[in-house]
């Protein structure tokens, strides 16, 4: 983008000697700003356009609660044991979700808990809710929660509790393979979640019960995340945890790469085995971009560069035109 | 503004804020300096490419992704030319930051922050980790398998430091508002910025002819 027509700097440098030179004190040479410009964007623009013609881009369906009823029909009535028993994820989770727990600590910091409760949720809700809304014509379910209303928090613990051990140990978490026991209505209740599930109504109910529009799925991403399903489906995509997660993107496209020293912590201990795994990540991050915030000042880092001195093939040219002695 | 007893060109101090301004962006990158049309030798590098590739690439991931806002955010799932400008998008963003992440490393190991250029590093970083957010924001709002994944996992790692309390990565319609509003103009501003001290300091002399040693 230069040719190379060196000129001595026209204007005679007045800076005291103490002061290290800098680029105005240098000779120069042609070089046409927004001709790089110019090029690097015609040549951006095109493999743009080829890339996205050559490979297009993921676009895997979102998992529905009728397909996730269709595809796992034990998962979901296990799931909706586990919030009304309140054993599910989102009903131990802790803010800003509910009060369930505390959270996790940074340093014994807990700024989990100072977020607060910004996003309230009450799990079993998430299963009462639609049941409710939708029972009308069903007279057993009408029973179930009427019965389910009726009792104490100690017994409907105990009856959604015992369900939810009998449906873990039953062969293939099989509703109708479940060993006899002081259910309650609990059994009533989540096969007609399933029911529900199965008519496609769920999302809408989670989301827009109250509100028209009904923008914000957080109750409902939570619930399927309360599931088996959506984690088997990552998994089987390698997009799990423990598999460099999501960093990678659904298919073999090159997704967030970006993000492999977030990811990459998570990979090895003490925090692949931690509880509190995820605040210690981020507090990591937090350090080591500070660190890359503030490299210029930081003893030894800040000298690599002089240390291994790739800069010497970067500066070639120059090296070799202008040796040591040569240099004004 | 201007008081009528002073004549055109006379100076009268900074008795005008437009004044201040002109003299204070004047002072900042001098006439000539924002656009010269020479660079000291040293500046010979095909490392020198990737800050501008750089900004190119972000004017393209700006570009298509408004393109992608005409058709609003599920488009792109039921249309075929959708598809494939969410796929422009896609992989300009994947250019911007093989790019960009080049660009770093580049001015790392030629130790660019010499001679008061911190400011330039440090505004470098601020624009990575904005970027980082915005492409972020932008898997989360795809609506599809993969932004439910995502947004689920993710979750954990921003509600255990508080994060999540504010910005709820379960919510496409806020994450959709900081991807296309919020966290571009971030990165638009600081870029400017970035590059407007890059103008004013001059491209960083060469590890030992700079007569720091
Ligand atoms: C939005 C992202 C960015 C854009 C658009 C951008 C653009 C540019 C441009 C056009 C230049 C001048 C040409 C060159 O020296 O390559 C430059 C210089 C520079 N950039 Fe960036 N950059 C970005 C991110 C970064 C990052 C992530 C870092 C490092 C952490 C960084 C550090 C620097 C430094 C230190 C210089 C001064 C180089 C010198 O004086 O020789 N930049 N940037």
């Amino acid at each position: 983008m230069a040719t190379a027509t060196p000129t001595r700097p026209t204007r005679s440098s007045r800076r005291s000697p103490a002061r290290p030179r800098d680029a105005h004190s240098f000779p120069t040479r042609r070089y046409d700003l927004v001709k790089e410009f110019v090029i690097a964007l015609v040549v951006v623009g095109l493999l743009t356009v080829g890339l996205a013609a050559a490979f297009s881009s993921p676009d895997e369906k979102p998992i529905t609660f009728a397909s996730w009823a269709q595809a796992a029909p034990e998962d979901v009535v296990a799931t909706a044991a586990a919030e009304l028993a309140g054993t599910s994820a989102s009903a131990t989770y802790g803010p800003p979700y509910n009060s369930a727990a505390e959270g996790q600590k940074l340093l014994g910091v807990p700024l989990q808990k100072w977020g607060g409760v910004r996003h309230p949720v009450n799990s079993a809700d998430l299963v009462l809710g639609p049941l409710t809304a939708s029972s009308s014509g069903d007279l057993r379910v009408k029973a179930a929660l009427a019965r389910w209303n009726g009792a104490s928090d100690a017994r409907r613990t105990a009856w959604a509790g015992a369900y939810a051990d009998a449906l873990a140990k039953a062969p293939n978490g099989d509703p109708a393979k479940v060993a006899p026991g002081d259910y309650g209505p609990v059994p009533t209740l989540t096969n007609g979640f399933l029911d529900v599930a199965r008519t496609g109504g769920l999302e809408g109910q989670l989301t827009s019960s109250g509100t028209f529009y009904g923008g914000d799925p957080t109750r409902a991403l939570l619930l399927l995340s309360d599931g088996a399903y959506i984690e088997d489906t990552a998994r089987a995509q390698h997009l799990g945890g423990d598999q460099w997660g999501m960093m990678n993107e659904t298919g073999a496209y090159p997704g967030q790469p970006w993000m492999w020293l977030y990811t990459f912590w998570y990979q090895v201990p003490p925090f692949s085995t931690s509880d509190n795994a995820d605040a210690q990540v981020w507090g990591m991050m937090m350090l080591l971009t500070l660190g890359l915030v503030l490299l210029p000042f930081i003893p030894g880092l800040r000298s690599i560069p002089r240390w291994i001195p790739v800069h010497r093939l970067v500066w070639r040219q120059y090296y070799r035109d202008y040796p040591p002695g040569e240099r004004h | 503004m201007s008081r009528a007893t002073v004549a055109p060109g006379t100076s009268a101090g900074h008795d005008t804020w437009t004044r201040a301004l002109r003299e204070r962006i004047e002072r900042t990158v001098p006439p000539g300096q924002a656009l010269p049309d020479r660079q000291p030798v040293y500046v010979a590098s095909w490392i020198y490419v990737f800050g501008v590739a750089t900004l190119a690439a972000l004017f393209v991931v700006v570009v298509t992704g408004g393109l992608l806002a005409l058709g609003g955010f599920e488009w792109w799932h039921v249309s075929s030319l959708g598809r494939f400008v969410n796929s422009l998008h896609l992989w300009s963003v994947e250019i911007f930051f093989a790019a960009m992440v080049i660009h770093l490393w580049g001015k790392f190991w030629m130790a660019a922050w010499r001679g008061g250029r911190a400011l330039t590093w440090m505004t470098g970083v601020v624009a990575f980790l904005a970027s980082i957010g915005t492409a972020f924001t932008g898997y989360l709002t795809q609506t599809n398998f993969d932004s439910q994944w995502i947004s689920t996992q993710a979750k954990d790692g921003l509600n255990a430091v508080g994060i999540g309390a504010w910005f709820n990565v379960l919510n496409p319609g806020q994450m959709l508002l900081w991807h296309v509003v919020l966290l571009p103009f971030a990165v638009g501003l600081i870029a400017v910025l970035h590059i407007v001290l890059v103008r004013r300091h001059g491209v960083v002399p060469p590890i030992e002819a700079d007569g720091e040693d």
